[in-house]
C-alpha cells in the first residue's frame, strides 16, 4: 500500500493559487486540517479571555444586578444563529448556481452548528428571562422568530438526512435553504406585527443607553470565540463529509493507507 | 408557461379526484373532526371558545392542507408519467401551477366553505364569519402553493408526510398570523382590511414564487 505516492495524489497546490484552488475537495481537506486546530485554539483563548473579563472585570449592572452577565453568552450565540443561517443559504445558493461540490458540503456542515447556537440562544434567554421577567418564556416577537429559525434549521437537517441520494439531498436542501432565507424577513416582520397588535412591547431588552467598556470588550471577545468555534467545527465536519464522499478517489485512498501505515 | 399542459393536468387531476370522491373529502372531514376536538379538550366555555375560534379554524385548515399534500405528485412519480410530463417545453412551471390549483380546488375550497360552519359551532359572532371566510379564501391557496414546494421536495421519500409538515409549517406562519388575526381584529373592534390586504400580498408573492420553486424541486426529484 505504501507504493502509492501521496504527493502525486494532490498536485493542484503546486500550481498557481486561484479562486478555485480550495474548491477542490483534496485541497480543502488539507487546508481545513491546518485551519481547524488553529480556529479551535483561538476559540478557547477568546472564550477564556471573554469569560474572565465578563465575570471578573465587568461591573455589576445597576438595574439587573449580576444576572445580566448571561448576555455575554446570550448575545453572541443569538448573533451566530442568524449569521450562520445566512451563511448556510449563501453556500446553498453558491452550490445551486455554480454546481460546486464544496459549497453544498459547507451548507450541510454549517446547519448543525447553526441549530446548536439557536438552541443556546433560546436556552440562555430563558435562563435570563426567569429572574428578570419572572418567566421562562414569553411569546415576544424576538423569541418567537428565534424559535421559528430553529424550526427552519431542523427542517433543513431533516430533509437532507431523509434523502439517500447525495446529489438530490444537496440540491433539495439548497432549494429549501434559499426559500427559507427569502421567507426570514417576511416571518420576522409578521411576528413583530402580530405581537405589537396584541400588546405594547413591554418586554424589550433593557435599553442599553451606554454600555461600560469592559462589558463591550467581554461581549466582543465572546463573539470572536463563537466565530472561531463555528469555523473550527464547520471545518472538521466538512472534512468528515469530504472523506465520506471522496472515499473512492486516489488521494483519499492514499491518505487512509498512509494513516494505517503509521 | 405551457398553457395546454396546465389545462390538461388540472382537468386530469379534477377527473381523478371525482372518481375517488370519498378520498377527496378526507381533508374536509379531518378539518371538521380536528376542530371539534378543541371544545372537548379546552372545555365548553363559550367565552374561551369565541376567543380561540379563528386560531383553531386556521390551525386545523393548515394541518388539513399539509396532510393532504403527500399524494399530490406521488402517483404520477410512481408510474413515471411525471417524468414524461416534465419533458414538454415549459412544462415544469405548468405542472407545478396546475397541481397546486387542482389541490386548492379539491382540498382547499371545501375548507373555505366549511369554515363558517365551524365558526358557528365554536360560537363565533355572526359579523366575524364573513371575515373568517374571506381570510381562508385568500389563505388556503397560499397553503396549496407552499405545500406544493414541500411535496415536490419530499417526493418519493419514506417519511414524506411528516417532512412536509416540518418544512412547510414555519414558512406558512405569516399566513396563519394574518389569517387568524383578521377575525381577531373584528373581535377587537378594528378593521380586518389590513390583515386581508397583507394576506393578499402574501398570496401574490406565493403565486409568483412558489411554482418556480416547485418546478425546480420536481426537476431535482426526477433527475
Amino acid at each position: 500500500m505504501h507504493a502509492v505516492n501521496t504527493t502525486s495524489a494532490a498536485p493542484a497546490l503546486r500550481s498557481r493559487l486561484t479562486w478555485f484552488t480550495f474548491a477542490s475537495p483534496a485541497n480543502f481537506y488539507r487546508l481545513a486540517g491546518v485551519l481547524a486546530p488553529v480556529c479551535g485554539l483561538a476559540a478557547v483563548a477568546f472564550a477564556l479571555a471573554g469569560l474572565w473579563v465578563g465575570f471578573f472585570v465587568a461591573p455589576t449592572d445597576a438595574v439587573q444586578g449580576e444576572v445580566y452577565r448571561i448576555i455575554f453568552i446570550h448575545v453572541p450565540t443569538a448573533w451566530m444563529s442568524m449569521v450562520l443561517y445566512v451563511a448556510m443559504a449563501f453556500w446553498a445558493a453558491m452550490g445551486w448556481f455554480l454546481n460546486a461540490r464544496m459549497a453544498f458540503i459547507f451548507a450541510r456542515a454549517i446547519a448543525p452548528t447553526g441549530a446548536l447556537f439557536t438552541v443556546l440562544g433560546l436556552w440562555t434567554g430563558a435562563l435570563w428571562g426567569r429572574p428578570t421577567w419572572g418567566t421562562w418564556w414569553v411569546w415576544d416577537a424576538r423569541l418567537t422568530s428565534e424559535l421559528i429559525l430553529l424550526f427552519l434549521y431542523l427542517g433543513y437537517m431533516a430533509l437532507v438526512a431523509a434523502i439517500d441520494d447525495t446529489r438530490r439531498a444537496d440540491k433539495a436542501g439548497a432549494l429549501l435553504a434559499i426559500v427559507g432565507v427569502v421567507n426570514v424577513p417576511v416571518i420576522y416582520f409578521s411576528v413583530v406585527w402580530w405581537n405589537t397588535l396584541h400588546q405594547g412591547s413591554s418586554l424589550t431588552m433593557g435599553a442599553k443607553q451606554h454600555m461600560a467598556s469592559p462589558m463591550l470588550v467581554a461581549m466582543l471577545l465572546l463573539t470572536l470565540a463563537c466565530w472561531a468555534y463555528a469555523f473550527a467545527v464547520v471545518f472538521l465536519r466538512a472534512r468528515a463529509i469530504v472523506l465520506e464522499r471522496e472515499g473512492d478517489t486516489a488521494w483519499a485512498r492514499a491518505l487512509v493507507a498512509d494513516n494505517q501505515g503509521r | 408557461m405551457n398553457g395546454a399542459v396546465f389545462v390538461a393536468v388540472y382537468q386530469r387531476d379534477l377527473r381523478l379526484a371525482w372518481r375517488r370522491r370519498t378520498e377527496a373529502l378526507l381533508p374536509v372531514a379531518f378539518f371538521l373532526v380536528a376542530a371539534s376536538l378543541f371544545p372537548l379538550g379546552v372545555g365548553p366555555d363559550p367565552q374561551i371558545l369565541k376567543v380561540i375560534a379563528p386560531g383553531v379554524v386556521w390551525v386545523c385548515a393548515l394541518l388539513a392542507a399539509m396532510l393532504s399534500m403527500p399524494p399530490l405528485f406521488a402517483a404520477d412519480h410512481a408510474d413515471g408519467s411525471l417524468e414524461q410530463l416534465l419533458l414538454a417545453p415549459g412544462a415544469g412551471l405548468a405542472v407545478a401551477a396546475a397541481k397546486a390549483a387542482a389541490h386548492w380546488t379539491i382540498s382547499g375550497a371545501p375548507l373555505v366553505v366549511a369554515a363558517p360552519l365551524l365558526g358557528l359551532l365554536l360560537g363565533l359572532p355572526a359579523e366575524e364569519l364573513p371575515v373568517l371566510f374571506a381570510s381562508l379564501l385568500l389563505g388556503t391557496p397560499i397553503l396549496s402553493l407552499l405545500g406544493g414546494v414541500g411535496a415536490a421536495l419530499t417526493l418519493g421519500l419514506r417519511s414524506a408526510g411528516m417532512l412536509i409538515v416540518l418544512i412547510v409549517l414555519p414558512l406558512a406562519i405569516p399566513a396563519l398570523i394574518f389569517g387568524a388575526g383578521a377575525a381577531a381584529a373584528v373581535d377587537a373592534g378594528l378593521s380586518p382590511s389590513p390583515h386581508l390586504s397583507l394576506l393578499g400580498a402574501l398570496l401574490i408573492a406565493c403565486l409568483v414564487g412558489a411554482p418556480p420553486a416547485t418546478a425546480a424541486a420536481l426537476r431535482i426529484a426526477v433527475e
